[in-house]
């Protein structure tokens, strides 16, 4: 294009700015954060137990294709799973709410700047001189961004039946299953809600609902489904945060209580 | 009376250094208030560029405390004052002088969009019938002043000066405005991806943040372009689907 950046003022170095404010916190605040979640998500993905307790179900784990419990739809583990390889049922399913996030809009710009420093922070010096941005691989694969949308549909389709099972325990005495409503059925409750926050209002969603056409006066349905999505997208960054803790959370009730410390109290 | 002492930069394309100035405040003072007043009273030759006073020419752009900022609608209320005020250019662009920078290359970049391309009349007087809901969407992208602050923040041009690769927040703005406008049939979204790398945007929402007119840049203009984008160049689904029904070319007549 032009020719005048010839001129520009020089670079800045790593960190270098006039900003007198603590530009670091946040950019740290977002490290920690996904650290911890990263670090707790994989450590109970590889645990392979105590994630479902009754109807509980832990969402790190559902559906549960193969596996030990009674939720599992297919039976155990599949006898071709090679012995030498790790196995546990979040496996076969994590990949797809995982890849939802990482490519999704709002962690993107988050961790570009809490991970990689580019930038670190608003009008802040970044580490690196060359820069390929989002138009070639590796991070040209953030486009796929859509398919995993679509995936994270059908994940809170299974975590809201997942909230409705566990309105239903199993009474010991009679065998039948009767509606109940336990503390882990709210967190259970919560978490769809979150996730479907989260999930419904994201940017990919916003566009394939209504956003990619110019004119939506005579497609009312696809109008005020733009609209509910746009509504839900404008706390895109807050339904992520607080569906992620939630998230870990609600498996840390399940397997604490599947394990015996924690009890979950029936509220009827 | 208060005073503030501001650090400004002094200098020009060679080279520069940030002299100190302490002026007196008054009450409902900006900093572009200031700036003239240190111009007045104990710098006679300070170059600023300035005109409306009212944070709508976007002429005073400038980085304050290290931030991209209008000058005007920055009130020293707001600023601390225990220690000095640093007062520079935008950095994405040339220094002529001072505060002053050669913004042209903004201009020559707006010369390469497509225009406004619209579909044929629909009414034998020449007119065309617009819906409101349709036309709200693109009246947010009109309300730029393109003072270029977003431009200035965006670390593609500030950090890594791809001046030539990428045209911008602002011209994605400007872009998103025509490519959305309910009337327009202009396509644009292979320039988008090839020569206005729209790609090198890694979301980081700054110029979100100093937008002076508040227009959500990132999540209104850029991501929905770049999801038009996906369509046109990285969905092989939805490129099968239009194959086969012919659907999916209702959005460009």
């Amino acid at each position: 294009m032009a020719s005048s950046t010839t001129s520009l003022p020089v670079r800045g170095s790593f960190g270098q700015t006039m900003r007198p404010d603590a530009w670091w916190v946040q950019p740290v605040a977002v490290f920690l954060g996904l650290t911890v979640a990263l670090i707790y998500l994989n450590w109970a993905a590889f645990q392979g137990e105590f994630y479902a307790l009754g109807n509980y179900l832990s969402p790190l784990y559902s559906p549960e294709i193969f596996g030990d419990t009674s939720h599992a739809l297919f039976g155990p583990r599949p006898n071709i799973w090679p012995e030498w390889l790790p196995w546990s049922p979040a496996f076969l399913i994590l990949w797809a709410p995982a890849g939802f996030r990482v490519t999704c809009y709002y962690y993107r710009g988050a961790y570009y700047k809490a991970f990689w420093a580019d930038p670190p922070s608003c009008s802040v010096g970044e580490p690196r001189k060359s820069y390929l941005g989002e138009r070639s691989l590796p991070l040209i694969l953030q486009n796929v961004h859509r398919y995993f949308l679509y995936l994270a549909l059908i994940f809170i389709v299974i975590l809201s039946f997942d909230a409705w099972r566990a309105l239903w325990f199993l009474d010991p005495a009679t065998g039948e299953e009767t509606l109940g409503l336990g503390v882990g059925t709210l967190v259970l409750a919560l978490n769809a809600i979150l996730l479907g926050g989260y999930t419904l209002g994201c940017h990919s969603l916003r566009h394939l609902v209504g956003g990619g056409l110019d004119v939506l006066f005579d497609k009312p349905i696809r109008r005020t489904a733009h609209a509910c999505v746009g509504c839900l997208n404008k706390r895109h960054m807050l339904w992520a945060w607080m569906s992620l803790f939630w998230v870990c959370f609600t498996d840390l009730y399940v397997r604490l209580c599947s394990m015996g410390i924690w009890t979950d109290l029936r509220l009827f | 009376m208060a005073t503030a002492t501001f650090k400004i930069w002094r200098g020009n394309a060679e080279g520069g250094e940030f002299k100190e100035y302490t002026t007196e405040l008054t009450e409902g003072m900006v900093v572009l208030d200031a700036m003239h007043q240190v111009q007045a009273e104990q710098a006679h030759d300070l170059a600023l560029r300035w005109n409306c006073k009212a944070g709508k020419c976007g002429s005073c752009s400038a980085e304050v405390n290290g931030r991209p900022k209008l000058m005007c609608m920055t009130r020293m209320g707001d600023l601390p004052t225990d220690h000095p005020i640093t007062v520079e250019p935008l950095k994405a662009f040339p220094l002529i002088k001072d505060l002053v920078t050669d913004v042209s290359w903004n201009h020559e970049v707006k010369k390469r969009i497509k225009p406004f391309k619209p579909r044929a009349p629909d009414f034998e007087d020449g007119s065309w019938e617009m819906h409101q809901q349709d036309v709200d969407r693109v009246q947010e992208f009109r309300k730029c002043i393109e003072c270029y602050l977003c431009q200035d923040v965006c670390h593609v041009l500030r950090e890594h000066h791809m001046h030539d690769d990428f045209i911008g927040p602002r011209f994605l703005v400007h872009i998103a405005a025509l490519e959305m406008h309910p009337l327009d049939i202009e396509d644009r979204r292979e320039d988008l991806r090839k020569s206005q790398g729209i790609g090198l945007c890694n979301i980081t929402k700054c110029c979100t943040t100093v937008c002076p007119e508040g227009i959500t840049i990132t999540d209104n203009a850029i991501i929905p372009l770049k999801e038009r984008v996906v369509d046109q160049a990285y969905d092989p689904v939805k490129k099968l689907i239009q194959l086969f029904t012919g659907r999916g070319k209702e959005r460009k007549a």
